[in-house]
């Protein structure tokens, strides 16, 4: 049932990668990667990571992608259809990729994990939750770091504005 | 679920971002492309804490998201910047780096 479950998954997560990145149409392409974030949530979700899921399912599906949306919709994008969707040097790229697809497969074919930990063990899991063991350990340890994404996303939001302001002034 | 097979996943998404990004000429498209490829990462990202018991692994997951986020945001605007002032998003149109 795992088994059934993770094949599942994970064949829907390649394929609407592969029709996301080799649709023509922009707004297609987006909806793809919604699902594809979607299935990932419930992948999440095998790995008793639901707290993960669910920020999944808020910031990507929930925020990222109707950011993608807004932006397409916002450009005109009619003569897409016409032209063609790849680079004139995609077979070099594809052979790149698959370059790149024999080199780690080789390095992960000898792959073997290390002892585990014991932290996030499934009885704590049970116990206190993913949620709080994921929060205590972030805001004990990993607070620093906490406190620089913020930073970053408030610049990233300011640069954003910044950006689109400037060229309108300079337009008009 | 041995956790090679989360690998390997992992590295197939990251692959089909991979190929998207060099490959199209549409801008939103490589973005997209992008986000596939830090989701690959995701997927490793998680499936190596669970299986070390580790919630390193999933703290990282959150600052991947938190980076895609804000990579969504300047890269979108940037954009929006170059509708604006070529009327394109394909990026083989685009040959002028200056102002």
């Amino acid at each position: 049932m795992e088994k059934v479950l993770f094949g599942y998954l994970s064949l829907a997560m390649l394929v609407s990668a592969l029709l996301a990145v080799f649709s023509r149409n922009a707004v297609k392409a987006v909806l793809w990667v919604l699902v594809m974030f979607l299935h990932q949530a419930v992948l999440f979700l095998t790995l008793q990571a639901e707290f993960l899921a669910a920020v999944q399912v808020i910031v990507y599906a929930g925020a990222v992608l109707v950011l993608f949306l807004f932006v397409v919709y916002m450009i005109n994008l009619r003569e897409e259809l016409r032209l063609p969707r790849f680079l004139g040097s995609y077979p070099l790229a594809f052979l790149a990729v698959f370059g790149l697809l024999v080199l780690a497969a080789a390095g992960l074919s000898g792959y073997h994990t290390a002892q585990a930990l014991g932290i996030l063990t499934p009885e704590a899991l049970l116990k206190y939750g993913h949620a709080r063991l994921l929060g205590e350990h972030l805001f004990r340890e990993h607070l620093l770091a906490f406190e620089v994404a913020g930073v970053l996303l408030l610049v990233a939001v300011l640069g954003a504005v910044v950006l689109v302001r400037r060229i309108r002034e300079g337009a008009v | 679920m041995p956790v090679n097979w989360y690998l390997w996943l992992a590295l197939a998404l990251f692959a089909v971002g991979l190929f998207g990004f060099v490959s199209r000429r549409n801008v939103i498209i490589m973005l997209l492309s992008i986000e596939i490829m830090l989701n690959a990462a995701n997927v490793a990202l998680a499936a190596l804490g669970t299986r070390m018991q580790d919630v390193t692994g999933h703290i990282l997951v959150f600052f991947v998201i938190a980076v895609a986020a804000a990579e969504a945001a300047i890269g979108l605007s940037l954009v929006v910047l170059l509708y604006k002032r070529f009327r394109e998003v394909h990026m083989d149109e685009v040959r002028r780096l200056k102002g």
